[in-house]
């Protein structure tokens, strides 16, 4: 790819960039997000046309590039959200548009016998008859891969294969890429993340704000050297965390079903000056605890403890009233009103304060006063205060959710997946205020499914699986291969510790 | 996807901006097909606006007939600012004129201070009572406002029909209706003897009432929160079905009012079928208007010219009344038609996103 230009509206997603990836190589691309990284792997695989620059495919120049074209030329890709048919088996998955057979009749056999010596190739270890809503994430990941396989992909593009997968799926995963690149397949992997590629990777291509700004195999690559690449400064790797002493118990969860199929229930507490994390893949009642906790959704069985007091019945308001602090893990879904200005956006939540809302009459004038000063304090960049939250950028957003959540001394902050979709700079600085709550005393309970978010952070953690809390321990008592079994439902290689 | 393109909201100003070139293009094209009909655009056109606005009872002819629109226009908007689509202004309206006719023939004889107010407040609580009951189906039972709505226009018209047929039909008439409510409990006169009457003040007080309510309050805010986003409203502990119930009741008492003003000031009495789909152009009304109470105002008054002119239109260049319902239709082609386009391009924005 060649000088590649794409702009949206004012927007450079890619400015000149030039990219080469060699036959047989895992190359990965390197960025934080909003690099242009997607943008960049849309464009070699045709969904988008660039308005500069061109592909060249073994040397052949490609005039229009079409998803259609792009597997003709022999190139694959496994987008980030799976595009299957759920109630249809594996098979017929990976053969769907591309049947075996003549006059509209499928020739199953011939496409069985093609699919499983494909999947024995590459060791995906698939079972072809098993419908797809019955596997997990990272089995469908692989009929994705195979999908592209099947379709007779040499160059396959990955786009963050890894987001969405346990430690010990991504160790796998990585597994079949390393096997297929010794069967001569090519393989461009886009991720942000740092130790993956240095695993993985031959060569390393590093987009920064829509440039290519680096090359470099992975051999001379150091994580510091990648970092500083990506963010453009120095980034320290280790984050100070204060010790401290227990406080007393702020929230009790106890008792409480998040899945109606679970086996046991749920109970554990949050102290004051505290960050309780709880790991754990996505979808395994994360969610159910989310609404739990804020009012939203409810448990039929055991009890909501606020100092003491049972908050299961009790209707979201008064959470509010209580100052807790709620950052969802869907901000613009959850926590933000796109269409309305930064300043409406301040006072969601915060209507029923006597500060804002005097009499039933919105307080302008401080309002805005207040809207302003968080946005400086918090570092939230926009034009003015006037700004519809949704033409912010995440990181922005996201800031925004945690000035006005945490603006006045919430005793309790529940924060799920704060840093999701962010870059580095955006996450370093969540983490700080996070902390600094803690050292203040604030109960904090963390809900993420990032693993170094869970570990830089948390004093505690819990790992959930399948709406049961698999075990709960001091953090450092943890580590990562425990840990990741207990994701995965793997209990008891070892005695387990019982309650912190 | 950082680079997502956002449709940020075109500030109110654009917007009916906007609706006067929709408008405009739409007068363009109704004169185009009175040419191709073989009319006289030039002439008809100016005969409507001779006889919408050529004297002071033109002008009087014109307001009278907006009010209703206003009012109507008011209860769509309203609920509009909560994500519902009150498509029962109709019911509304019309239990709000029955409402209000039975309060002013029952305390007959009272002095006027007390039953004009007593008739008033009747009426919407009555339509305050149709459009909560909207509300209550809608939070409580989760089931589609529009389905329910409509179904409750035809019950509640049909209702009042039995009414005026049965038994509070005017004793020795002909035709439905009841009995007479007698003058002096009617608003009053702002020029004699044309339909103008004091309940346009009341439709100014309300459209105040209304700007006031979004702009300035918390009640006001909750509603366009729960409009907005219910998923973000919720957790920031608003009460949803609370405000369901509240804004419907409140739209409910606007269409309500709307009833209230066509039996107190043209008719004196509840006539049956005497809306001529006053709730379902009040929805364009709204639409055209931005969903601003001023828009609204202004939206209703180009609606009544249009009505009042149609006459004149008529019979000085030969155009048919219906004429006006082709240009009303129009309007609303062109208002709501790149409305509609919009949200679909944005909705297919948000899926192809990431």
């Amino acid at each position: 790819m060649r000088g590649i230009t794409k702009r949206f509206g004012g927007m450079t997603a890619n400015d000149r960039i030039d990219f080469q990836v060699e036959k047989g190589e895992i190359h990965c691309l390197l960025g934080e997000n909003g690099a242009g990284k997607s943008t960049l792997m849309k464009v070699l695989f045709g969904l988008y046309r660039p308005e500069e620059g061109n592909v060249e495919i073994n040397g052949q120049p490609i005039g229009q590039m079409s998803p259609r074209l792009a597997y003709q030329l022999g190139i694959g890709m496994v987008h980030q959200h799976f595009m299957l048919v759920n109630n249809l088996t594996c098979l017929e998955n990976i053969i769907l548009g591309n049947e075996p057979g003549s006059a509209g009749v499928i020739d199953k056999k011939a496409a069985r016998r093609l699919v499983q010596e494909l999947s024995e190739q590459y060791r995906f270890d698939l079972d072809l008859d098993a419908p797809i809503r019955e596997l997990s994430v990272g089995m469908k990941q692989r009929v994705e891969i195979l999908k592209t396989l099947y379709r007779g992909a040499q160059i396959i593009i990955l786009d963050e294969p890894t987001a969405v997968l346990t430690p010990i799926e991504a160790e796998q995963l990585l597994a079949i890429l390393r096997g297929m690149r010794t069967q001569g397949k090519t393989i461009i992997f886009i991720t942000h993340k740092l130790k993956e590629t240095l695993d993985v990777a031959d060569r390393i291509t590093i987009l920064r704000g829509g440039k290519s700004v680096a090359l470099l195999g992975a051999a001379q690559a150091s994580p510091e050297e990648l970092a500083r690449l990506m963010v453009g400064r120095d980034i320290a790797f280790e984050i100070e965390k204060p010790p401290r002493g227990q406080g007393d118990v702020v929230l009790r969860v106890e008792d409480v079903r998040l899945l109606p199929n679970a086996q046991a229930t749920v109970t554990f507490d949050v102290h004051a000056g505290e960050i309780f994390g709880i790991a754990g893949v996505e979808g395994n009642g994360q969610q159910q605890l989310e609404e739990i906790i804020m009012g939203i959704g409810r448990s039929r069985t055991g009890k909501l403890l606020y100092r003491n007091a049972d908050l299961m019945e009790v209707p979201p308001r008064a959470r509010r009233d209580l100052h807790f602090a709620y950052i969802p893990s869907d901000r613009l879904k959850q926590a933000l009103l796109s269409g309305f200005s930064l300043e409406d956006n301040y006072l969601l939540g915060n209507q029923y304060d006597a500060q804002y809302v005097r009499r039933g009459i919105v307080q302008k004038r401080y309002l805005k006063t207040c809207t302003q000063r968080m946005m400086r304090e918090f570092d939230v960049r926009a034009v003015d205060s006037l700004q519809s939250a949704g033409s912010l950028s995440g990181g922005n957003q996201q800031k925004f959710v945690l000035a006005r959540e945490v603006g006045k001394d919430p005793p309790f902050v529940l924060a799920c997946q704060p840093v999701r979709g962010l870059d580095i700079g955006a996450i370093r600085y969540i983490h700080s205020v996070l902390l600094r709550l803690r050292g203040e005393g604030a109960a904090i309970l963390l809900i993420s499914a990032e693993l170094t978010d869970i570990f830089q952070l948390s004093d505690t953690v819990g790992v959930l699986y399948k709406g049961e809390m698999m075990d709960i321990r001091k953090a450092e008592d943890f580590d990562t291969q425990t840990i990741s079994l207990l994701m995965a439902g793997k209990k008891g290689e070892e005695p387990h510790a019982v309650q912190a | 996807m950082p680079f997502k393109h956002k449709n940020r909201m075109p500030p109110v100003v654009g917007r009916l901006l906007y609706s006067i070139a929709a408008i405009a293009l739409s007068l363009v094209t109704a004169a185009v097909v009175m040419l191709i009909a073989g009319y006289a655009p030039v002439k008809a056109f100016g005969a409507m606006l001779n006889g919408a606005f050529g004297s002071a009872n033109a002008v009087a002819n014109t307001l009278s007939k907006s009010i209703p629109l206003m009012f109507t226009g008011f209860a769509f908007a309203v609920a509009n600012k909560a994500g519902i689509f009150n498509i029962g202004g109709e019911g509304q309206l019309y239990l709000g004129a029955l409402a209000s006719t039975v309060v002013a023939l029952a305390l007959n004889g009272l002095p006027r201070i007390i039953v004009l107010p007593a008739a008033i407040l009747a009426g919407m609580i009555a339509g305050g009572f149709i459009g909560g009951l909207i509300g209550f189906i809608k939070a409580r039972l989760r089931i589609n406002e529009v389905i329910v709505a409509i179904m409750l226009n035809y019950i509640v018209s049909l209702f009042t029909s039995y009414v005026v047929n049965g038994p509070m039909k005017a004793a020795g008439s002909m035709t439905a209706q009841s009995e007479a409510i007698a003058g002096t409990y009617l608003f009053t006169k702002v020029i004699p003897k044309s339909q103008l009457t004091t309940a346009l003040y009341l439709g100014i007080g309300f459209a105040v009432l209304i700007y006031f309510l979004f702009r300035s309050t918390r009640i006001g805010f909750n509603i366009r929160a729960v409009g907005e986003n219910p998923e973000a409203a919720r957790p920031a502990g608003i009460n949803i079905p609370l405000t369901t119930i509240g804004v419907m009741t409140f739209s409910g008492m606007l269409a309500g009012m709307a009833g209230v003003t066509e039996v107190l000031g043209k008719y004196g009495r509840f006539i049956d079928g005497f809306s001529p789909g006053f709730g379902f152009t009040g929805i364009a009304v709204a639409v055209l208007g931005a969903n601003n109470p001023f828009g609204i105002l202004l939206t209703s008054l180009l609606f009544g010219a249009l009505e009042a002119g149609s006459m004149k239109m008529s019979y000085v260049a030969n155009v048919s009344t219906n004429m006006v319902m082709v240009i009303q239709g129009l309007v609303i082609l062109f208002v709501a038609t790149p409305e509609i386009v919009g949200q679909l391009i944005a909705r297919r924005g948000e899926k192809s996103d990431g």
